[in-house]
């Protein structure tokens, strides 16, 4: 189990006070001209040494990304966007960091900022959080006013400055290009890649795009260095990590663990445990709504890391967290994530648009059993559709809750059916 | 999705003027049209909860756009209402993590005290009740959104006296009902146990 010591939020839930001096006396912005002054290629080599990865989902290696960014430039605006837009269903660790720990969120975009040669920065987060927008606003005018953002931030002579844009709800939007889209004042409609934000991003201008999370834990990592973080977690899997449990624990939180921490360990040591004891757990959805749900028999011994999670065709995705006991209709569960989907769907793309659409309906036939056997394969290979052949990452996210629950749960759809043919007979029989 | 005709006219109040002014000068000059969610939130406080065809055309004008990329914006994103709608809006999280901690019984709670049912107003023009989707608070479902604050952990009674107290006047304390501290365990903190 991770030690006190080694968590980076240390105040996760907001007991001490998310102000500048309440910060600063858990230690953030400590050293903050040093660590400005260490330069570009020392924080992305540390960053990179920490192996992090991107913890908005993808998981794609943080250092590596910032050194797609030029480092030539012709003095035009360079941008730092953070991705805030936090909307992926179970996922709630952003909005901790927001509302509690908003100075590591700072601190993480200057640092970021001198990493990547950034000139301005913009936090997008999603418009229903109102309160953690109040939250954070605050924090940036204390930080201003402090000499810690703006003109030769700390003394170091590094200019930087960092606006917070709210959205106004739109899943989308936590796509990187549709968020840029988003905040250039259209809709949220994702891009079509290449060209990379890192070429051709906000206004045309070079710009990378982090989470919340991957920016906050920066700051430590470069405090305490990489080889600090490296040691936590496992090789390419580093560090600590946010999970959010939600569902059929007796004790849902957020809390910061060890990455690869036992699924077990994790829902028994902070979660109470699942509601009704281990052999209750029908299912577990382990990295937000878009990652296949996995059944009892590989939550036992599962790790909750990115390859681990790989490895047993699901991901650990935003560490959303989101549990299920025997008492769940897990096809309705899944049924109202296809909702979701449909719901969500930019409409950009056929294959999404319209096959979102065709899985929430066939979805909501196999809740009441209305279906043919056959149409099992049928919904598996819709799905299939949809799977990469859209411009986002959304069509993918539709299909693979879909998938996971064929993959695992077929013998119970099955049932229904059957339960529904026979009812259907008895009636006809009358 | 329809965009109604309400007033004839629209127009910011001083203050929400110098707001949007401010809001723009955050993006470089030129990429005023960035400041249009801000601005159609400003408009949308300002016109009772929703955005008449004035407030769109009068933002469009304030941030030189055409006015279909700003009706475009405002039937895009679910916070933005293009019809008229009851000043305060119940919005109930009924995705899964939130429906397996029993939304339809929030929802069916909140029918029956707003004496409405989803997608409706109340009788009384004061309340509008819909479902939304994922609110980003699962680890305190299940949770509604009314006004500018989150409702969390909620049962069917609390959820029923958050209502009530609002069909009160009255302005009940946000945040978990179960007295609980943001989203630690209910049990007490399982981490941080040094500070």
């Amino acid at each position: 189990m991770l030690h006190d010591r080694d968590r980076i939020f240390t105040d996760i839930y907001g007991e001490r006070g998310s102000g500048l001096v309440e910060a600063q006396a858990r230690g953030d912005y400590d050293g903050f001209k040093d660590l400005i002054l260490r330069g570009r290629e020392a924080i992305v080599e540390e960053v990179k040494r920490s192996d992090l990865r991107g913890r908005g989902g993808a998981g794609f290696p943080t250092g590596l990304k910032w050194s797609f960014m030029p480092k030539q430039t012709d003095g035009g605006p360079i941008y730092l966007v953070v991705n805030a837009d936090e909307s992926e269903p179970g996922t709630c660790k952003d909005r901790e960091i927001m509302r509690h720990e908003p100075h590591k969120l700072i601190e993480g975009c200057v640092l970021a900022g001198v990493g990547m040669g950034c000139t301005a920065g913009y936090i997008y987060i999603r418009g229903e959080f109102i309160r953690e927008a109040e939250a954070l606003q605050r924090a940036l005018d204390e930080a201003y006013d402090a000499g810690f953002l703006g003109k030769d931030i700390a003394g170091s002579g590094f200019d930087f400055e960092l606006y917070l844009h709210r959205g106004a709800g739109a899943y989308i939007c936590g796509e990187e290009t549709g968020l840029i889209e988003s905040l250039e004042g259209k809709k949220g409609q994702p891009r079509l890649k290449p060209p990379f934000p890192a070429m051709v991003g906000l206004y045309g201008r070079p710009s990378t795009v982090n989470n919340v999370e991957t920016i906050a834990v920066v700051p430590t990592i470069l405090r305490r260095g990489a080889d600090w973080f490296a040691d936590l977690g496992r090789e390419k899997n580093t560090g600590t990590k946010l999970f959010c449990i939600s569902g059929h624990v007796n004790q849902p939180c957020t809390v910061e663990e060890e990455m690869g921490i036992p699924l077990k360990e994790l829902l028994e040591k902070h979660c109470g445990g699942v509601r009704g004891g281990w052999n209750n757990l029908k299912a577990v959805i382990p990295g937000g709504s878009s990652v296949p749900l996995i059944p009892r028999s590989i939550c036992d011994d599962v790790l909750m890391d990115f390859d681990s999670l790989k490895n047993v065709q699901s991901g650990l995705g935003t560490a959303a967290v989101t549990v299920m006991d025997e008492s769940t209709d897990v096809i309705k569960a899944i049924c109202r994530l296809s909702k979701f989907y449909m719901h969500e769907s930019c409409g950009q793309c056929t294959p999404c648009r319209e096959g979102t659409g065709w899985l929430w309906r066939v979805m909501t036939r196999l809740v009441e059993g209305r279906a043919r056997s056959e149409e099992i394969d049928m919904l598996y290979d819709v799905t299939k559709e949809i799977e990469g052949h859209t411009i986002c990452a959304l069509g993918d996210a539709a299909a693979w809750p879909v998938q996971g629950l064929i993959r695992h749960f077929r013998p119970e759809i099955e049932a229904r059916i059957r339960a529904q043919q026979d009812e259907a007979q008895l009636a006809a029989a009358g | 999705m329809t965009i109604s005709p309400d007033v004839e006219t629209f127009a910011f109040t001083p203050d929400n003027e110098a707001e949007a002014r401010a809001h723009i000068a955050k993006y470089p000059a030129g990429r005023q049209a960035s400041a249009v969610l801000p601005l159609l939130d400003l408009a949308q406080a300002q016109h009772g909860g929703w955005l008449p065809r004035a407030a769109l055309d009068y933002v469009a004008a304030f941030l030189e756009m055409p006015q279909i990329r700003v009706y475009e914006v405002a039937t895009f994103y679910d916070m933005f209402n293009t019809e008229p709608t009851a000043p305060c809006q119940v919005r109930i999280c009924t995705t899964t993590p939130c429906w397996l901690c029993g939304s339809e019984a929030i929802v069916a709670a909140v029918e029956s005290a707003l004496g409405c049912k989803v997608g409706e107003n109340t009788a009384d023009g004061r309340f509008y009740l819909r479902e939304f989707e994922c609110l980003g608070a699962c680890a305190n479902a299940p949770m509604m959104w009314i006004d500018d604050d989150f409702y969390e952990d909620l049962t069917p009674e609390t959820a029923t006296a958050v209502v009530e107290a609002l069909k009160r006047g009255e302005q009940p304390k946000p945040g978990p009902q179960n007295g609980r501290n943001g989203a630690m365990p209910i049990g007490g903190k399982t981490s941080l146990l040094e500070f």
